[in-house]
């Protein structure tokens, strides 16, 4: 095990191209694995990430992810914060509908990614762009952290 | 932009053999697309076995490319097996809305050649997603 101090804490990644959503899905990976996270969660917060990430790149023009390793007052968790400068998302309750695509997705993107996740957060800044939050804890209390 | 797949498609006699391996990014699954269903039309293969056992997630854009070779093959007379699906993607495939009904499986790649009465020895242990 690694040492509690010696944990990456924040982690900031470029969403320009393709390639940029291998390194996010790696980045996500190895801090869950970290964070103590089971293969199952490990697979389900990888694969939102993914999600979000792509997102990003396809509806947002790019932007970046920021991963943040948590302390919850039950153990250790991850925050993925996937920020963009396109047009934000007007009608957050119709993107979240299974077989919603703007894209060329199955359309399961935004709501199928709720699903893999505790918590799940759609904001629309006031400087413009999409601001969308996933986290989940490598202990599972969904009844308390779910959204 | 034009990218190969760098996945080798093996004809093993009509009957064509893909493996994943580690990652596939996003250009890579669309250039894998391209190749397989043209190797099928080029060698008038009967199957297809695509071996995901080395993927640690399948996301919804790697799920519609796959549901697609499968459908294109179909369309090209041959029939698409997906082997060795890992238990975690299978389950976050399923939370995540996306069961790929017309997606036939198979546990091994021995069962999956089977069904198309090639017999591969020692040859499925690939699939049967050790970690």
């Amino acid at each position: 095990m690694i040492p509690e101090r010696e944990r990456v804490e924040l982690v900031h990644l470029p969403i320009r191209e393709d390639t940029d959503l291998t390194v996010i899905r790696h980045q996500v990976r190895s801090l869950a694995r970290l964070a103590g996270f089971g293969l199952v969660q490990q697979t389900k917060l990888v694969t939102a990430a993914s999600e979000l990430a792509r997102n990003t790149l396809l509806h947002g023009g790019g932007g970046e992810a920021e991963i943040r390793v948590l302390d919850g007052p039950d153990g250790p968790g991850l925050r993925v914060v996937f920020t963009d400068s396109g047009p934000g998302i007007p009608d957050v309750e119709r993107a979240l509908q299974d077989g919603f695509s703007t894209a060329n997705g199955l359309g399961m993107g935004l709501g199928g990614s709720k699903r893999l996740v505790q918590e799940f957060r759609i904001e629309n800044p006031p400087e413009g762009g999409a601001r969308v939050t996933i986290a989940s804890w490598s202990a599972s209390f969904p009844a308390r952290y779910g959204v | 932009m034009t990218t190969h797949s760098s996945i080798p498609v093996l004809d093993l006699g009509g009957l064509l053999l893909v493996t994943i391996q580690g990652e596939l990014p996003d250009d890579a699954a669309v250039a894998l697309q391209e190749e397989v269903t043209e190797t099928i039309s080029r060698t008038g293969a009967r199957g297809l076995i695509i071996d995901i056992g080395s993927l640690e997630m399948v996301d919804s854009f790697l799920a519609r490319v796959l549901a697609e070779v499968a459908a294109a093959s179909r369309l090209l007379a041959a029939r698409a097996v997906l082997v060795g699906m890992r238990p975690a993607v299978a389950i976050t495939l399923v939370e995540l809305g996306l069961t790929l009904p017309g997606l036939a499986t198979a546990r091994t790649l021995t069962e999956a050649a089977a069904g198309f009465g090639v017999s591969i020895e020692h040859a499925g242990s690939r699939g049967q997603g050790e970690t």
